[in-house]
């Protein structure tokens, strides 16, 4: 997650939601985001709120380190029982993100799922995710995860190519990923995840197709494949404007993504998200998917977001003032808004056009009518789903997704 | 203490022998208002403690840029310290006249009501040429010169360089050449009783029908139009109905009076007298500088000769940058009116810009002036678009066409076209002759005489197109002399000229905004650097976009701007949300702030930046 956090009105001392807000909560699946916030090393492209001090000191002297993380991302969930009261929904989908997870004991993040069972109780076809660092699991690690109730797990390789891997600061050696996709199909893992970066200055078309067919070649059941976003603040940011590395353009970014879609399409990967390929409807990333369709999901840790029913918040982001409020019963909450109708409405459809399924075309008004066919006749929406009442985009239009988008909200 | 003086002779009963009306003619920041504010207080219209700086600007504007757009009159009552009719009072009304070359017609209206005037020159820089042209009017208007070099206090002050030069230039020894220092006051009271001694006294015939002649009018949002008038014949009472003789309009004199410096009524004006009346009337085009009043019983039948309607000569677009504010615009305009008659407007649409007023200007400070001022007093935000003149298009069937934006120029068959033209005076060191030679030649100017003013100061006349001068030629004059050279111009007439418009065509759609009228010889110069900007300025489209410069139907120039390829963040999660929609909301705002040219979305800062005035680097 981007470490800029919005503004918004203030948070309530007790995280308590507006009524509105859990009004018709059964229906809607309930999910949870856990938040580590350590890494090894900063990454020079990285804008995530992450830190690499292994302790960190919040006000009162509450100590926030890597060794007792789990415990005070326990209070945050013990916190989100009482908020959301009697909700009798067990939780759907479980994602550990960061930072770099796989820093703690693979016994923290098993601590961490546990709470979550104990306090909510997890649905048995739950989808429960953590990302890894190729270099930070070995087969132990992931059977240990496997037996804790992990069942998904995503890698983040970044490329096969050492000279692109230098310049994003990652330090795994290439193969090591490919290798962790076979540890964790052996430690009993169904669903494989290879994160990849296209757009790297210094990376080439032959790069990228080479990081791709090694990518499937390793035989995930899902590829995620960003551009690189220089984010203002970071190292990169400074060499590229120092001149050290070159930025990659547009034009780049937009071939390297029709060569991603030939190659993982090829290789029998559909995508169903405009970053998002799987080899199967099974493959998808359901936690995601809940995301993007605007379920209720509680992220815990620092800096994480949250929504539920049209609230959403974000916690402070600074690990030592996320323990302190936690160990003062406080909410970590630093800020929310409560989403009129219309930002929902804008937001379904930013967030729905960019999957597979498209967005119903009885969602838009007029002017967005209009804009839709507009794109239509521009081929940047798939005819056949548009006679059936939805916009999808086609190749072309993903690349210019969000100019779509502008108009579609119209 | 300065003496106040006794036996003031008061208006409408003063003898015209003991008048003297005079004028300062300066350049900006030679210290014209300064050396006015030191003879309010040496002759006690002013309390000390009353002064403050430049007491007759009475606009921001003015104040800020040390210029002075409007004159006023004074009645200074002063008794000579020595010589004939030492002790006696006389009554010296200064004028105060406009300082720059596009209110030449003012000047020479404030110049008719005077005898004398003072030319007063910065002893570190010498005369310029706005001061030279003024000179060479009050020259030909029969005016006593008296030669003052202020800022003597200075130490880079030349005294006796600029003395030989302004000796040179008026036709006296360099040892009549008075120096002052306006700021300390030192030589001001000589100054003074040199004006009552060499300004000559008005003559006019006292039982004539009364004949006045107006130097300015002033709105003022509470007595309504305030018309400043020097009488020439007979007199002027309160309560009277007079007659302007250009209109035949007749009105009541509400108040007639003298300046010192605030309003003083009086019973009314005699001959040689110089002040104000007001009528009541709201619009200074009810009474026109240069107009002759006259009484309604037993008035003149002849007016005073000199007068003419002010034409303008320089036209811009002016559009609100919020087009909501169109209204705003409208008001602001027709109150800028009510004060000044040269000023003239009306509705434009532009399909680029929207809503806005094509407005004419007298020059191009007289632009500058107003866009200030609407910008300052009325809080708009404004696009000006590149100033143009006004050119006669004849076709060959015999029609003619009067032309002040380039988007009426005629499709068809033209026979020629003739644009106006100026005479130029460029005053400046003579090592920058070739310089000042070269960039007028470019202009194509045309080399009217050359004399040198002292040893090592020039100045050059040229014929140059009008066209020529608003677009940043004051700006690259003054970067090649370093900026010592100074301008000024004033319009002789037009020339028939080889001239063409340039279109600007976006998609194959022609933008009216863009189109320019320039010389054949310029045009593909124009088209290649207008179309090479408006490919930076315009941002990549879902489609290849041509632009393209034409003549008529050929092409001069062409760049493509390259569809865009991609628009998508590539990730888009839970935490990525909020930012998401803000980041949005904000490509909406600046969506709207797009203008959709045919298909084409150009972004207002691309027409602001390819048509604004300041482009082309005017001078501010």
């Amino acid at each position: 997650m981007p470490s800029v956090l919005p503004d918004g009105e203030p948070m309530p001392e007790d995280g308590a939601l507006p009524a509105s807000a859990l009004h018709g909560a059964e229906a809607r699946p309930l999910a949870f985001y856990l938040h580590v916030p350590y890494c090894a090393t900063r990454c020079g492209y990285c804008d995530f709120n992450t830190y690499t001090a292994t302790e960190l000191r919040g006000s009162g002297g509450v100590l926030a380190s890597r060794d007792n993380y789990a415990q005070t991302l326990a209070d945050e969930v013990r916190l989100a029982r009482k908020v959301l009261g009697d909700d009798p929904r067990p939780v759907r989908t479980v994602f550990v993100g960061g930072g770099t997870p796989t820093l703690l004991a693979a016994g923290d993040l098993v601590r961490m799922l546990d709470v979550v069972r104990q306090e909510f109780g997890i649905a048995d076809d739950a989808e429960i995710t953590t990302e890894a660092n190729p270099e930070s699991v070995d087969p132990a690690y992931l059977a240990a995860l496997r037996e804790g109730g992990f069942n998904r797990v995503s890698f983040g390789m970044q490329s096969a190519r050492q000279h692109v891997l230098k310049v994003l600061d990652r330090t795994h050696t290439p193969g090591r990923p490919e290798a962790c996709v076979a540890e964790a199909r052996a430690a009993g893992f169904d669903h494989v995840n290879l994160d990849l970066i296209y757009g790297t200055p210094g990376e080439s078309d032959d790069d990228w197709r080479a990081s791709l067919e090694s990518a499937v070649g390793a035989g995930p059941d899902h590829v995620s494949a960003y551009a690189l976003i220089v984010e203002e603040g970071t190292q990169l940011a400074r060499r590229i404007r120092r001149g050290e590395v070159p930025m990659t353009d547009d034009d780049v970014h937009a071939d390297r993504y029709l060569i991603a879609d030939e190659v993982l399409g090829a290789a029998g990967y559909d995508w169903y998200e405009v970053s998002n390929w799987a080899t199967s409807p099974e493959g998808r990333c359901l936690h995601n998917e809940l995301y993007w369709r605007g379920a209720d999901w509680w992220g815990a840790g620092p800096g994480a977001h949250s929504h539920v029913g049209g609230v959403r918040w974000w916690n402070v982001k600074h690990p030592g003032a996320y323990a302190a409020a936690l160990a003062e019963g406080r909410s970590p909450g630093a800020g929310r808004e409560l989403l009129p109708e219309e930002d929902r409405r804008v937001e379904r459809i930013l967030l729905e056009l960019r999957l597979r399924e498209g967005v119903p075309l009885d969602l838009l008004r007029e002017a967005g009518l209009a804009a839709a066919a507009r794109s239509l006749a521009d081929g940047l929406l798939e005819p056949g789903p548009y006679e059936a009442g939805r916009a999808v985009l086609t190749l072309r239009g993903r690349l210019l997704a969000d100019a779509v988008v502008r108009d579609l909200v119209d | 203490m300065p003496a106040t003086p006794i036996h003031v002779p008061e208006p409408s009963r003063t003898d015209p022998a003991l008048i003297r009306n005079f004028c300062i003619i300066a350049h900006i920041d030679h210290g014209k208002s300064t050396l006015a504010d030191r003879m309010l207080q040496l002759t006690g219209v002013v309390e000390q403690r009353q002064m403050r700086a430049q007491y007759l600007d009475r606009m921001d504007i003015e104040r800020e840029r040390g210029i002075t757009i409007k004159s006023q009159a004074v009645r200074l009552p002063w008794a000579p310290t020595e010589g004939e009719g030492q002790g006696k009072t006389h009554i010296l009304n200064m004028i105060d006249t406009p300082g720059h070359v596009d209110f030449t017609y003012e000047v020479s209206r404030s110049l008719a009501a005077c005898e004398g005037t003072v030319l007063l020159v910065d002893a570190a820089q010498g005369i310029e040429a706005q001061t030279l042209a003024n000179l060479y009017l009050a020259m030909e208007n029969d005016l006593a010169i008296v030669p003052v070099l202020n800022k003597i206090d200075l130490p880079a002050a030349q005294p006796e360089k600029f003395a030989e030069e302004l000796a040179n230039l008026v036709g006296c020894d360099p040892t009549d050449v008075l120096r002052v220092s306006a700021k300390t006051g030192l030589g001001v009271e000589a100054l003074l009783d040199r004006v009552v001694r060499e300004v000559p006294a008005p003559v006019g015939v006292a039982d004539a029908p009364a004949r006045a002649m107006i130097f300015d009018s002033v709105y003022d949002s509470y007595r309504g139009v305030v018309t400043y008038v020097r009488v020439i014949d007979g007199q002027l009472n309160k309560r009277e109905r007079i007659r302007m003789m250009s209109t035949g309009a007749t009105h009541e004199l509400l108040e007639i009076g003298t300046n010192s410096p605030e309003m003083l009524p009086a019973d009314g004006l005699g001959v040689g007298e110089v002040g104000y009346l007001i009528t009541g009337v709201k619009d200074v085009r009810q009474s026109k500088v240069g107009d002759t009043i006259t009484t309604l019983h037993k008035g003149a039948t002849e007016a005073l000769g000199g007068y003419k309607d002010p034409k303008p000569m320089v036209f811009s677009g002016l559009y609100p940058l919020d087009g909501s504010d169109y209204p705003e615009l409208r008001d602001a305009l027709d109150k800028l009116q009510l004060n000044d008659a040269a000023l003239v407007y009306e509705p434009e649409t532009s399909a680029a810009l929207g809503f806005g007023f094509r407005v004419g200007f007298l020059g191009l400070l007289h632009l500058d002036v107003i866009r200030e001022r609407l910008e300052r007093e009325f809080g708009l935000d404004l696009i000006a678009t590149a100033p143009n003149v006004v050119y006669r298009v004849t076709m060959e069937d015999g029609t003619e066409h009067t032309v002040t934006n380039p988007s009426e120029f005629p499709e068809g068959k033209i026979a020629d076209v003739h644009e106006p033209v100026v005479r130029a005076t460029i005053l400046a060191p003579s090592e920058f002759i070739g310089s000042i030679m070269e960039l007028c030649q470019t202009r194509r100017g045309t080399l009217l005489g050359m004399d040198y003013l002292s040893e090592d100061r020039v100045e050059i006349r040229y014929t140059l197109p009008l066209a020529e001068i608003v677009f940043d030629f004051f700006d690259q004059l003054k970067s090649k002399t370093r900026g010592y050279a100074s301008l000024d111009y004033e319009p002789t007439g037009e020339q028939a000229s080889s001239l063409v418009k340039v279109d600007i065509l976006l998609h194959g759609d022609k933008v009216d905004a863009f189109s320019a009228i320039t010389h054949k010889d310029a045009a593909y110069a124009y088209g290649v650097r207008l179309v090479a900007k408006l490919r930076e300025l315009i941002p990549r489209q879902a489609f290849e976009v041509p632009i393209q410069a034409a003549i008529g139907s050929r092409v001069i120039a062409r760049e493509t701007i390259r569809a865009i390829r991609k628009d998508v963040l590539a990730k888009c999660y839970g935490g990525d949300i909020s930012r998401k929609r803000k980041l949005l909301e904000k490509q909406k705002e600046g969506k709207k702030r797009m203008k959709m040219v045919g298909s084409v979305e150009v972004p207002q800062e691309a027409f602001i930046a390819v048509l604004s005035s300041d482009e082309g680097g005017k001078k501010k």
